[in-house]
């Protein structure tokens, strides 16, 4: 038992000693949910646009102001020519351009009718699609309030309600994305290179005919990660809740278990990682391309799942993050309780006894 | 020169016999178009939609026909009950409840506003917006539709004589693979260029080898421009493969000039191999290099513009993506294939690139010890 003990030890110092590896493992967490609260956003606001008022009279003149004060929008440049457009899409200055025809009040009194014409830059498909709706919000608003005529039969308005969510903060979605990553980072990628390295190095050997047995080795290694994730899991938590006002509704205790069971799984294929491969390197791509990359893309912490194709789907049915996602969601956000999410924490149980299964029996204690 | 040469031959073999490099050049591109690319949507299609209809009448009816006949919804459940359709909101088995409250019809038509709900799954705030948009864009037109129909009667025209037309250029139908594509070369030759180069570096110090290498008369700048060079060299080939794939299987556009794309690509990836490098003489193991790489990638990626624009990012931002070498290659790879943009409309960072290049290679080069 005592050596067992000094092994643990050991381990810890491995880890813990490693400075630079240790700020990075804490800056990881906190630098991604500080980018996703404040950086990406999806909103509009202030984009930079074109203005090509070929009539220039009090009626565009005042469509142009209501334009660009709604907040929505900057004038970046007023046109004076069509010639002129296509190099400053080019330049990617302005997303997009509005173009008044020539005569435009004159037309609408006239002839009750003048065009008004949107181009956008579709390089950008999604910014493109808003920016057109919002323009557009805003050129149908001018005229309901300028014009008597208008009916006034049939205005619909349409309430929205944000459930879950009222203010859309994107951190809602990628707190749990986060979570989940950087604790496959940890324990799954962490666990494997640092067994790989020893196998590398060769000291792996010397471990094995110390008369330590295979189980205490490989408990040995995985307790100090155990520990680690979850601290970090514990600080994410709190930063999305201090920072960001991410409420954890549900109960706290039903979420540490159950990250601490996502923690398990995610040991026991980093276990199995190391056990196939020879190098560090080797380690470091299967974990990256096997766990790493399907977690961000696959679990629907960033592309919804629905969107994708079915092929997609069925794939991100085997990837664990999938159901802690759903998982941690439901217990956060929402409130629930384990009747809502029994059946991915099963999910989750299964997919660990099988990895932990494949891992014990695929550890050799001998060298080839 | 031909110690410069002998150490690129050196790089060259060491990378060829490593079994894992040549899947990872051929296979990584493959599998990351075909997997990041269809995963990678924020094309809206099956949105589930839950109607709760209490005012039954013609116009709710012709409402939720409007929603019936657009490809984007799919209606998962009707019911007079919102609480029922709460609950679906809950489990996930609808994304959006639109709720016509009763008298609907006669609000409409007596000119006061029809109230309809719309409770949005908002979890997911991105989704969440384009749903937003999308139904209220399909209410606004109905709403317009039978205003429309209802001054045909009354003879004045309609929206005020507004004829308001769109154009979205440079992806006409809004092919969100068009946009993404370029972002994902534009990952593709960045893991290759920054992980492979660093990797290559540490390794040697964790094995022992580097120190082989310092007592031999090699200059520094010598062995790291014998480290640079290999992995420049697979990085563009990566991204001409990147581009073949991508035109072939994507019909990809390439509507710019090649040379300029390869021209600004090769300035690019100096920066990269040279961040690559210079972490390699900061750190001991591959470990290390490994998470600082991908702490920097995290970053750097994310605040790129790869898929929320850099420009609506807040102003400090911006300001930040001066020193972040993806942001300017995110968009002028994006620029050239999509827009067509020349020489003149990427000049400018162009030389932000070469001023970079300059900077983090002679950094590299201070920083490489030859002692221990």
């Amino acid at each position: 038992m005592k050596s067992y003990t000094g092994f643990i030890k050991k381990e810890f110092l491995h880890i813990f000693r490693d400075k630079r590896t240790m700020l990075i493992l804490f800056g990881i967490p906190i630098a991604q949910i500080l980018i996703f609260g404040y950086v990406i956003k999806n909103e509009i606001k202030d984009i930079p646009i074109g203005i090509l008022d070929q009539s220039n009279d009090q009626m565009t003149r005042e469509i142009t102001t209501k334009i660009i004060s709604s907040g929505y929008f900057k004038l970046k440049r007023n046109l004076q020519s069509p010639n002129e457009i296509e190099d400053l899409m080019k330049q990617g200055d302005v997303k997009e351009v509005i173009v008044f025809e020539s005569g435009f009040s004159k037309k609408i009194k006239n002839e009750g009718s003048a065009s008004i014409e949107i181009i956008t830059d579709a390089s950008e498909p999604n910014t493109a699609n808003l920016l057109v709706n919002y323009t557009r919000g805003i050129l149908i608003d001018y005229v309901q309030k300028n014009q008597q005529q208008i009916n006034t039969q049939f205005v619909i308005e349409p309430k929205v309600r944000m459930v879950y969510n009222e203010g859309m903060k994107d951190v809602f979605m990628f707190v749990p994305g986060t979570m989940a990553m950087i604790l496959i980072l940890i324990s799954a990628m962490m666990t494997s290179i640092s067994i790989a390295r020893e196998k590398e190095l060769g000291t792996l050997e010397v471990l094995m005919v110390s008369p330590i047995k295979p189980v205490q080795i490989i408990t040995g290694k995985v307790i100090p990660y155990i520990l680690l994730s979850f601290i970090i899991a514990v600080i994410i938590i709190l930063m999305g809740y201090f920072v960001f006002g991410l409420p954890v509704r549900g109960s706290l205790a039903l979420l540490l278990a159950e990250s601490f069971l996502y923690i398990t799984m995610a040991l026991s294929m980093g276990i199995l990682i190391s056990t196939v491969s020879k190098s560090q390197q080797v380690a470091m791509f299967i974990s990256l391309f096997a766990l790493l990359l399907p977690t961000i893309l696959l679990s629907g912490f960033i592309y919804p799942i629905e969107n994708m194709p079915w092929i997609l789907q069925i794939i991100a049915n085997l990837m664990p993050p999938k159901w802690f996602i759903i998982i941690i969601k439901n217990i956060m956000i929402k409130g629930e309780g384990l009747a809502l999410v029994w059946k991915e924490t099963l999910i989750l149980i299964g997919m660990t006894l099988f990895f932990l299964l494949i891992a014990v029996k695929k550890f050799k204690t001998r060298l080839e | 020169m031909r110690t410069i040469f002998f150490i690129i031959q050196k790089e060259f073999i060491q990378i060829f016999r490593n079994k894992t490099m040549l899947p990872m050049i051929f296979v990584m591109p493959v599998f990351q178009m075909l997997v990041l690319l269809y995963a990678a949507t924020l094309d809206m299609k099956n949105i589930n939609l839950y109607v709760v209809d209490k005012d039954l009448s013609e116009t709710s009816r012709q409402l939720i026909s409007k929603f019936e006949g657009s490809p984007y919804y799919f209606i998962t459940g009707f019911s007079f009950s919102v609480a029922d359709g709460e609950t679906d909101l809950k489990k996930e088995k609808a994304d959006v409840i639109l709720h016509i409250t009763s008298g609907f019809e006669k609000d409409l038509v007596n000119g006061e506003k029809g109230d309809v709900q719309i409770l949005i799954n908002a979890i997911n705030g991105v989704k969440a917006g384009l749903i937003n948009a999308y139904t209220l864009n399909i209410i606004n037109q109905f709403s317009l539709g039978k205003q429309q129909d209802g001054m045909l009667k009354s003879g004045s025209a309609a929206l005020g004589g507004f004829d308001i037309r769109y154009r979205f250029w440079f992806n006409q139908d809004l092919n969100f693979k068009h946009y993404m594509l370029p972002g994902i070369l534009v990952i593709l030759v960045t893991i290759m260029g920054l992980l492979l180069s660093s990797l290559s570096l540490v390794r040697e110090k964790e094995l022992g080898t580097i120190e082989q290498i310092n007592v031999t008369p090699i200059k520094k700048y010598q062995f790291l421009f014998g480290k640079l060079v290999p992995f420049w060299v697979i990085a563009l080939f990566e991204l001409a493969f990147g581009l073949t794939l991508g035109r072939l299987l994507f019909d990809l556009p390439i509507r710019g000039n090649l040379l300029l794309l390869f021209g600004f690509s090769s300035v690019y990836l100096m920066v990269v191999i040279g961040i690559g490098l210079f972490f390699s003489t900061i750190t001991e193991t591959q470990q290390q290099v490994m998470f600082l790489y991908f702490f920097f990638n995290i970053v750097f990626t994310m605040m790129s513009g790869l898929f929320t624009p850099a420009e609506s990012m807040p102003d400090w931002a911006q300001i930040a993506n001066h020193v972040n070498p993806l942001y300017y290659f995110m968009r002028v790879i994006r620029m050239i294939l999509l827009k067509g943009s020349g020489f003149q409309d990427v000049a400018k960072e162009f030389y932000s690139l070469v001023v970079y290049a300059v900077i983090i290679l002679s950094l590299a080069v201070w920083r490489y010890r030859k002692t221990v």
